[in-house]
C-alpha cells in the first residue's frame, strides 16, 4: 500500500490560512488503512482545524467527505457539486489523489499528507518500505526481498562492510541488513549458490524515476480516438 | 607500468600504503605537509573520497597534488556522490592526470555525514565500479558498451573487503566476486582481531583467491583508550577485542600528568599496531599493510621502523 503521514497541524493551518470555506476530502484506500487520510482522520483533522481557527479569531467552514479511491475520477465526481462551492480542497489522499483532483477542478487543491512510500505493516503502528517501484523487478533473484528499497545504498552485490554485529544495517539502526536477510532467505530456499556464482549487473535505472516521468501504455486497451 | 604499488607487489616486496585525508578547506599546503611526512616511508598513499560523507577537498585534486610531489596516489572513488557518467569521467581524468591506482568503493552513506539532506546517488555499487574500470581499461568500452576513443585509463584496480562484518562466511565469497570483476589489490578493514582475519584468509585460500589478488591488511594505531572503546562499541563493521581496549587502558594507569599519559597511550597504540603488523606478515597471502593513521601521519614512520619493514 501507499504509506503516508499527516503533515503537522501547524503546517496544515499555514497552508489553509488564506481560505475560509474548504472541503476536507479523504480517501478510503491505502491512506485509510495506514490511518493517515481515511474518513476517520478527516473528521479528527476537521475538528482540530475548526477549533484552532475559531480560537485564532478566523473561523473556517469545513465540509467533510472521503472518496472511495481519490486516484480515480469516477469516485471524485460525486463531490463535484460540493467542490464548486469551496475556495479550496484539502486532500487527505496520497499525492496521486491530490494531482488527480488538481487536474479535474479549477480551485486550489492542497495536500494534507506527506506521501512516503510503498510499504507493508511491520506490526501494529509500524510501516516499512519494501518496494521502490523501480520498474524492473529483480525479486526472483533476491528471495523476494528488495535490495533497492530495503538496502540504504541499494547495493546489488551486498552486503557492504558496515553490517553491525547484530545483523542490523550500518545506516539504519534497528533495521535488519537487507542483504543479510537475502542471504538467509536464499539459503532456506536452497538457492544461495546462484547468488554466489553470479555478479548482479549494474541496474538499468531508465525504468525507474531516473528515466524521467513514467507512463504505462496498453495498446490493446486504447479506445479509438 | 607506472603504478609504484603494482611494481612493489609484483616484485613480491611487502608493500606499505598509508592514507591521506584531504582537508575541509581549499588549502593545498595540508596535502603537501602530509606528503612530506609520508613520502619516504610508503609505496603509495590512498586519498579518501569525502570520507564518512563529510565534504572535503576532492580526492582527485588531492591525488594530483601528491602526484606532483612524486608520490604514487591511490585515488579512492566512491559511488555515493557520482552516477556512472561522473564516475567514468573521473576515471578518464585520473589517468590523464597521471594517477595509476584507483580504489573502488561504494562509500559511506551520507546520512551520517555533514550533509544528511543530500540526495544519495548509489547508481552503481563497488562491484559494478570495479567492472567498469576494468572494461574501460581492458576492452576500451564504457559501461554502456559505447567505445572509448583513443587512450585508455591504465590503472591498477583496487577494492576493499571487511572480514569483520556479518555474514563472516560470505566475506571471502564477496572478495571472489570483486576479484572476478577485476580487482587486482585489496585493502582490508582495520585488523585488530587477528584470529578472525586468519579465518578469512584461510577461506580465501580455499577458494584459490590468494594467487589472484594482492591483499594489503588494514592497520591503524590507536591514540587513546576512549578511541578504542568508541571503535569497539560504535563503529559498524569494526571488531576491536576487549583485550586491546584493556591494554590501552592500563597503559595510562597511574600517570597523573596529562601529557605523559597521552604519550604513554600513543606509545602503546603504536606498540599494538606493530605487533599486529608482525603477526600479519606471517599470514600466508598478506602482501602488504595499509596503515591508516588518520590525522596522525607521524606514526607511520615509527610503525614501519619498529615493525622492521623495509621502506621503499
Ligand atoms: S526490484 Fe524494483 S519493482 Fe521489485 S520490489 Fe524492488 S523496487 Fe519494487
Ligand atoms: S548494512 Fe546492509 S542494508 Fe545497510 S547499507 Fe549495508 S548492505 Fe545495505
Amino acid at each position: 500500500m501507499i504509506v503516508a503521514d499527516q503533515k503537522p497541524i501547524e503546517e496544515i493551518l499555514e497552508i489553509l490560512a488564506p481560505y475560509k470555506r474548504v472541503l476536507f476530502l479523504g480517501c478510503q484506500s491505502c491512506v485509510a488503512v495506514c490511518m493517515a487520510g481515511g474518513e476517520k482522520e478527516v473528521g479528527l483533522l476537521a475538528a482540530a482545524v475548526r477549533l484552532a481557527r475559531a480560537k485564532s479569531g478566523a473561523p473556517i467552514e469545513i465540509a467533510e467527505g472521503a472518496a472511495k479511491r481519490q486516484c480515480d475520477d469516477e469516485f471524485n465526481e460525486p463531490f463535484g457539486p460540493v467542490i464548486q462551492q469551496q475556495e479550496a480542497v484539502l486532500s487527505l489522499a496520497c499525492g496521486v489523489g491530490v494531482n488527480k483532483l488538481a487536474e479535474r477542478f479549477a480551485i486550489p487543491i492542497l495536500p494534507a499528507l506527506n506521501t512516503r512510500f510503498f510499504g507493508k505493516v511491520e506490526r501494529q503502528g509500524i510501516w516499512k518500505e519494501v518496494c521502490a517501484g523501480c520498474g524492473d523487478c529483480i525479486l526472483h533473484l533476491t528471495g523476494g526481498i528488495c535490495p533497492i528499497a530495503r538496502c540504504a545504498k541499494n547495493l546489488l552485490n551486498g552486503p557492504c562492510g558496515g553490517v553491525r554485529a547484530d545483523g542490523t544495517c550500518e545506516v539504519k539502526r534497528d533495521w535488519p541488513c537487507a542483504w543479510v536477510q537475502i542471504i538467509q532467505r536464499l539459503e532456506e530456499l536452497g538457492q544461495l549458490e546462484r547468488l554466489l556464482s553470479t555478479r548482479m549487473a549494474a541496474k538499468d535505472w531508465s525504468s525507474d524515476r531516473h528515466g524521467g516521468p513514467r507512463r504505462r501504455v496498453r495498446e490493446d486497451m486504447l479506445l479509438e480516438a | 607500468m607506472e603504478s609504484n604499488l603494482q611494481r612493489a607487489l609484483e616484485a613480491k616486496r611487502f608493500a606499505i600504503t598509508a592514507e591521506c585525508g584531504p582537508p575541509k578547506s581549499a588549502d593545498r599546503k595540508v596535502i603537501e605537509e602530509k606528503a612530506q611526512l609520508l613520502k619516504d616511508w610508503v609505496d603509495s598513499v590512498n586519498v579518501t573520497d569525502n570520507q564518512t560523507a563529510v565534504t572535503r577537498m576532492s580526492s582527485l585534486a588531492a591525488c594530483t597534488i601528491l602526484k606532483s610531489l612524486n608520490l604514487d596516489p591511490v585515488f579512492q572513488l566512491t559511488c555515493r556522490d557520482r552516477n556512472r557518467i561522473a564516475l567514468q569521467s573521473d576515471i578518464l581524468g585520473a589517468h590523464a592526470l597521471g594517477i595509476r591506482n584507483i580504489l573502488c568503493l561504494t562509500g559511506d552513506h551520507h546520512s551520517a555525514g555533514n550533509h544528511p539532506q543530500a540526495k544519495g546517488v548509489f547508481d552503481l555499487d563497488s562491484v559494478h565500479l570495479i567492472e567498469t574500470v576494468r572494461k574501460m581499461r581492458d576492452e576500451g568500452l564504457f559501461l554502456s558498451g559505447d567505445k572509448l576513443e583513443g587512450e585508455r585509463p591504465m590503472v591498477f584496480i583496487g577494492a576493499v573487503e571487511n572480514p569483520f562484518a556479518l555474514p563472516y562466511e560470505f566475506r571471502a565469497l564477496r572478495l571472489k566476486k570483486k576479484i572476478e570483476a577485476g580487482a587486482q589489490f585489496i585493502q582490508t578493514q582495520i585488523v585488530y582481531n587477528i584470529a578472525r582475519f586468519r579465518e578469512f584468509m584461510a577461506r580465501a585460500g580455499d577458494l584459490g583467491l590468494l594467487d589472484r589478488v594482492y591483499i594489503l591488511a588494514g592497520v591503524s594505531p590507536i591514540k587513546t583508550p576512549g578511541a578504542a572503546k568508541y571503535m569497539r562499541d560504535n563503529v559498524p563493521g569494526m571488531d576491536v577485542p576487549n583485550e586491546i581496549v584493556a591494554r590501552m587502558e592500563s597503559a595510562g594507569k597511574g600517570l597523573e600528568d596529562k601529557k605523559a599519559r597521552a604519550q604513554a597511550w600513543r606509545q602503546e597504540g603504536i606498540r599494538i599496531c606493530v605487533e599486529i603488523v608482525q603477526q600479519l606478515r606471517e599470514i600466508q597471502g598478506v602482501a602488504g599493510v595499509h596503515i591508516m593513521a588518520i590525522e596522525w601521519e607521524e606514526a607511520v614512520p615509527e610503525i614501519v621502523t619498529q615493525a622492521g619493514l623495509k621502506a621503499p
